[in-house]
């Protein structure tokens, strides 16, 4: 059944978009990121303008983010505190982000970047995973194994402006988690990723948070950040696609349920590594379009009045 | 928002003439139908055109959208990849472009009334040009840009065939894709005797947007705040709702 997408301009088959939502959301459900680095190059290969991909997968993460954000928040994992600041500085890294968005449509390059730009995060992100699901792969095969040290002082903690963070019992300068935010701020704006692919390491190994509140933080304030970026997208690119985003909502939720389920079931390394691999795939296959030579090598678009 | 107005004044002109087809000397021709709507489940039409002449001759029909800017980008290879980096500005290509004629028209129309009439691919006009170093250049873009909207079935690549019913009665068949812009468009009849115009007529067709999707691309481009607000709320919303399934999963 296609449905014509009123801001994409382009007809597209509902349950397409049904299918791309619900698998993107049984990864996020099964693996516990946030899907959005994949939606994206999905939403481009099957023929989304690069522009509105980004927009309305921004639009989608603010309804996913909403429905894990609860979850976490029923259990109380979740430093309210420490997720304002970080929105704080996600709202700058937005602004920030979405004019850089407008500059380079005016400038017809705004596809290249998005491609680029995923091609290269998901090429460090996939090698990344592989090499750290091979080494616990490896290690699950011996016994023990060194532990890290749980709270490392560096020259980080000598910054002024701290604070006292109860919840992650944390007494830190509010400079980390306000650049923390304006970079993911920025990589939502430009990518439509929520970023828990940085912010929850950084979370981990630049703050120091203890585990189980980061999830939860990490997700309330994508809310926040993906609801401005959406906002700003509409009013400076008129690029959000409500059509799409609900679709892919709808499919994504259902589908992240049952990732969870699954993801429950299943060897951790294993599918860290199956993860890995699909992320680099989806790399590749932006590395070829962008340097083989096109059939075309002309394209046309309207002039923005 | 120009061209909604440009839409009413057409449909204000049809209200005026009777009946809304158009009459000439020896000539009447009308539209299966003169408003094509694009609602969320449109994937493309086809509008008949059908009149009558007072006797043997020939008829070309011209299909036209309204005209807009458009920027034509050419790729380069750059460090390995494949970049845009030249572009080039049509001030005035039209967003659809369709010939039918009832034989070749080299053989109906003398080429000076072709070109005048902007009859045929050659012979379209696509405004000013901004960007362009040399003559070469200019063709090249041209061609890329009329390729492009032929791959899109916006311009109809051949001429398409108007089929007469005996001597006086014809009818052609209006191909519209999925992808035609919105716009008043006009339909223009010519009918010829002896390689020279006799008469001409024009009758308008107005594609819009109805209905949900019409609503939404309105209200995304008119008030884009609010809008972006909405598809906020609208996502919050269904993510919640959408969490109390699972809620004690």
């Amino acid at each position: 059944m296609d449905i014509y997408l009123p801001i994409a301009a382009v007809s597209l088959d509902a349950f397409t978009l049904l299918a791309l939502g619900g698998v993107v959301g049984f990864l996020s459900g099964a693996f516990g990121v946030g899907g959005g680095f994949l939606l994206t190059p999905f939403l481009i290969f099957i023929g989304v303008p690069h522009a509105v991909a980004v927009a309305s997968s921004a639009n989608q993460l603010v309804g996913a983010s909403v429905s894990g954000a609860l979850a976490h928040w029923r259990r109380g994992n979740l430093d309210l505190l420490m997720a304002l600041v970080l929105v704080a500085g996600g709202l700058f890294g937005s602004l920030l982000g979405v004019w850089l968005f407008a500059l380079l449509r005016r400038l017809g390059q705004i596809d290249l970047f998005i491609s680029l730009s995923y091609a290269a995060l998901l090429s460090v992100l996939g090698t990344l995973m592989l090499i750290e699901s091979g080494k616990a792969l490896w290690r699950g095969r011996l016994p023990g194994g060194a532990r890290r040290k749980l709270h490392q002082h560096t020259w980080l903690h000598g910054l002024p402006l701290k604070m006292r963070f109860r919840r992650s019992k944390l007494y830190i300068s509010a400079l980390l988690p306000l650049g923390l935010g304006f970079a993911v701020g920025v990589l939502s704006a430009v990518m439509g990723v929520g970023g828990g692919f940085v912010m929850v390491p950084a979370m981990i190994y630049i703050l120091g948070m203890p585990t189980s509140v980061v999830p939860g933080t990490s997700l309330f304030q994508i809310i926040f950040v993906a609801a401005l970026v959406t906002v700003l997208q509409a009013l400076e690119n008129g690029t959000v696609d409500v059509v799409l985003a609900l679709i892919l909502l709808v499919g994504g939720v259902i589908g992240a349920q049952f990732g969870s389920r699954v993801g429950a079931r299943l060897r951790d390394e294993q599918l860290r590594a199956l993860l890995a691999l699909i992320v680099l795939g989806v790399a590749v296959k932006l590395c070829a379009d962008l340097t083989v030579r096109p059939n075309d090598l002309y394209s046309i678009a309207p002039v923005e009045s | 928002m120009r061209h909604l107005l440009i839409a009413l004044l057409v449909l204000g002109g049809m209200a005026c003439m009777s009946a809304g087809a158009a009459r000439a000397d020896g000539l009447a021709a009308d539209l299966s139908s003169h408003v094509i709507a694009i609602t969320t489940g449109f994937t493309g039409t086809e509008v008949v055109l059908f009149g009558a002449t007072d006797g043997k001759g020939d008829v070309i029909v011209v299909v036209r959208a309204p005209g807009r800017p458009v920027v034509v980008r050419r790729k380069r290879h750059i460090v390995g990849m494949w970049i845009n980096t030249r572009s080039v500005v049509f001030s005035d290509a039209p967003g659809f472009y369709a010939v039918y004629a009832s034989a070749p028209l080299e053989q109906i129309a003398p080429a000076a009334v072709l070109a005048e009439r902007q009859i045929g691919m050659a012979n379209l006009r696509l405004g000013q040009v901004e960007g362009v170093r040399s003559p070469g250049e200019l063709a090249d873009y041209r061609a890329a840009l009329l390729a492009e909207e032929q791959g899109e079935h916006r311009y109809a690549a051949e001429t398409g065939r108007i089929e007469f019913l005996g001597d006086r009665l014809f009818r052609a068949d209006v191909a519209l894709p999925a992808s035609v812009p919105t716009g008043a468009y006009l339909v223009q009849v010519l009918l010829l005797r002896d390689k020279a115009v006799i008469s001409d007529h024009i009758t308008p067709l107005v594609v819009s947007q109805i209905g949900v999707s019409a609503a939404l691309s309105d209200f995304a481009e008119r008030r884009a705040l609010l809008y972006g607000i909405v598809a906020v709320l609208g996502a919050v919303a269904a993510g919640w709702l959408a969490s109390l399934p699972f809620r004690n999963a």
